[in-house]
């Protein structure tokens, strides 16, 4: 199926892209879909990206859910292990 | 066959790029649209637009995110297609208007144009002949021809319940009953409006059988459902598309 449903979120932050650069992200979008490349027939789907650089700047993950699940878990724990005050 | 990258007019008269795929000899024949899933203008959607023209078709399917990501890799473009809210039905159906039209133009067109898509591209099918000059149309498991897409979406799609009334070329349809979108309830209202309607239209429901079971390149592929899907739409297109 195609959920048709996309999560999209502005962030700040770099990511490690295409040819092996580094470039600022400001966006993230997450759906729940056929992936191109993981051989699942749904998953998770993470772009990490900055539209102004073009469609090519992004980081692309597909997760079958229970990974992203785990994903999402390992971040909170890490996030939840910092002090409140540098994680602003 | 002979294949090549082409420029066509889409929505308010803007050159988008397209697929073209043709035999290779200059009997009139006609001519088939396909419209790509949301994954987008990819590898495995050519492969069907060569498999049209194998059948005796004139084929073309337009990149619908071209405009998004002029010469990207299909999955950039698709992934930046979806994060702009997706492909509205109004350019949709001015860029398949165009294709067929392209169609139509060509040495080889007999006049007759039908339209085919898969996943997204079904209820786009399907839109395209409740509102354009198409002589028959395929649905292949699209979601949300009935049904309520989910609360919030941000994508510009909503159910083509009202327009089914102006439906004008006879509809195949293909699912798979372990979809749920569309499910087979979401099929039975489909089949029932269609009905009321007093529309012409088949449909094929197969077991063992969820969405995208054409897509030879993924897991849900069946192969025994796409066999048959496969002779059901080169049956339909030879009734509905030959010169008159």
């Amino acid at each position: 199926m195609c959920t048709y449903a996309t999560a999209v979120a502005e962030i700040t932050g770099s990511a490690k892209g295409p040819g092996g650069q580094w470039f600022p992200v400001t966006r993230v979008t997450a759906y729940f879909d056929h992936p191109v490349h993981a051989m699942a027939e749904h998953t998770l789907n993470i772009d990490v990206a900055d539209p102004s650089r073009g469609p090519s700047a992004r980081i692309a993950l597909e997760l079958t859910a229970a990974s992203a699940r785990a994903l999402m878990a390992a971040v909170e724990a890490a996030l939840d292990a910092v002090p409140p005050e540098l994680a602003e | 066959m002979v294949t090549e990258t082409v420029e066509i007019i889409g929505h308010e008269g803007i050159p988008i790029e397209a697929y073209l795929a043709r035999p290779a000899h200059d009997a009139t024949r006609g001519g088939v649209v396909v419209i790509h899933h949301m994954p987008g203008f990819d590898r495995a959607t050519k492969e069907i637009v060569r498999r049209f023209a194998e059948l005796g078709y004139d084929a073309v399917c337009p990149n619908l995110y071209h405009r998004e990501a002029p010469g990207a890799d299909p999955d950039d473009a698709a992934a930046a297609a979806r994060a702009a809210g997706g492909v509205p039905d109004d350019r949709l159906l001015g860029d398949v208007a165009g294709a067929a039209a392209y169609l139509r133009r060509l040495p080889t067109g007999n006049g007759r144009v039908g339209v085919i898509g898969y996943c997204s591209g079904g209820r786009q099918a399907v839109l395209a002949g409740c509102r354009l000059d198409i002589d028959a149309a395929v649905d292949c498991y699209g979601a949300f021809v009935t049904g309520t897409p989910p609360p919030g979406h941000p994508l510009q799609v909503r159910n083509l319940v009202p327009l089914l009334a102006d439906l004008r070329c006879p509809l195949l349809g293909l699912f798979g009953n372990d979809d749920r979108f569309p499910s087979p309830e979401h099929v039975d209202e489909l089949e029932r409006l269609l009905r009321e309607h007093g529309k012409q239209f088949e449909f094929h429901r197969y077991d063992d059988a969820g969405h995208a079971f054409f897509a030879v390149n993924r897991p849900g592929y069946r192969v025994a459902a796409a066999n048959d899907g496969w002779d059901r739409i080169a049956a339909f297109f030879a009734d509905h598309l030959r010169g008159r």
